[in-house]
């Protein structure tokens, strides 16, 4: 299986990476991708961007974890993770995922369940900008229950 | 530098902001688990009695996932770190 997971600091183009997943091989019958955005309201309202910080070393090797168990779960022929850490902006991107598999269903499960199992165990922190505020964001029980219900 | 007789620990995001550290070198003299070694650094007081279990941490043992029972040995990088909160 093959895939490619970045950590980075610059934006990413989701057609360049989209494209970059065609080259799967003619047994792929589908791609599904998601793309995580910077919204105005989490746990401050008024959101005006983030903070965002990692473990570099161990988020690359769990964010390979999880798509080495999706690859064991569901039909998987290349993957790809680009997560943004630093400082970003209203309405920036912050994480794509994108899974090439033989059909929809493996597709769309398998990219799920990766971006619901990295927001509760890939070493990545929000905090929350909002005016003269800052504020950490806490882990949702919603985003717990969303991961375990993949077990 | 950790070397065999030192255990390098790591603070990430609230954490390191409040305990004003992001690194520390602690000689390893005698045999601990990642949650002993919480509860001594807990007791350097000040914002740092919050890792006796004022507030949920998580620690990495080099780089995985582990837990307060986890054994620690020379050279290894330990890591206490809120909950995670990518995506």
């Amino acid at each position: 299986m093959n895939y490619s997971v970045s950590v980075q600091h610059q934006d990413f183009d989701v057609a360049e990476e989209y494209q970059a997943l065609r080259d799967s091989g003619a047994g792929t019958g589908a791609i599904a991708t998601f793309t995580g955005l910077v919204r105005d309201s989490g746990d401050l309202q008024g959101v005006t961007g983030l903070f965002l910080e990692h473990y570099p070393g161990m988020t690359e090797q769990v964010v390979t974890g999880l798509i080495a168990e999706a690859s064991t779960r569901w039909d998987v022929r290349k993957a790809r993770v680009v997560h943004r850490v630093g400082r970003l902006a209203l309405c920036d991107q912050i994480v794509f995922v994108g899974v090439c598999s033989a059909h929809r269903g493996d597709a769309f499960a398998a990219c799920a369940f990766i971006m619901d199992a990295l927001k509760t165990s890939a070493p990545f922190w929000k905090k929350e900008l909002s005016g003269e505020e800052e504020h950490w964001v806490g882990q949702r029980d919603s985003d717990l229950a969303r991961h375990r219900d993949w077990e | 530098m950790a070397d065999d007789t030192t255990l390098t620990v790591r603070f990430f995001a609230r954490l390191r902001e409040e305990l004003q550290t992001d690194t520390l070198t602690l000689p390893l003299d005698t045999p601990t688990t990642a949650g002993q070694l919480l509860s001594t650094l807990a007791q350097k007081g000040g914002p740092w009695a919050q890792l006796a279990g004022g507030q949920p941490v998580m620690i990495a043992v080099n780089q995985a996932m582990a837990k307060p029972d986890t054994p620690l040995n020379g050279g290894d990088e330990v890591a206490f770190f809120p909950p995670v909160t990518g995506g």
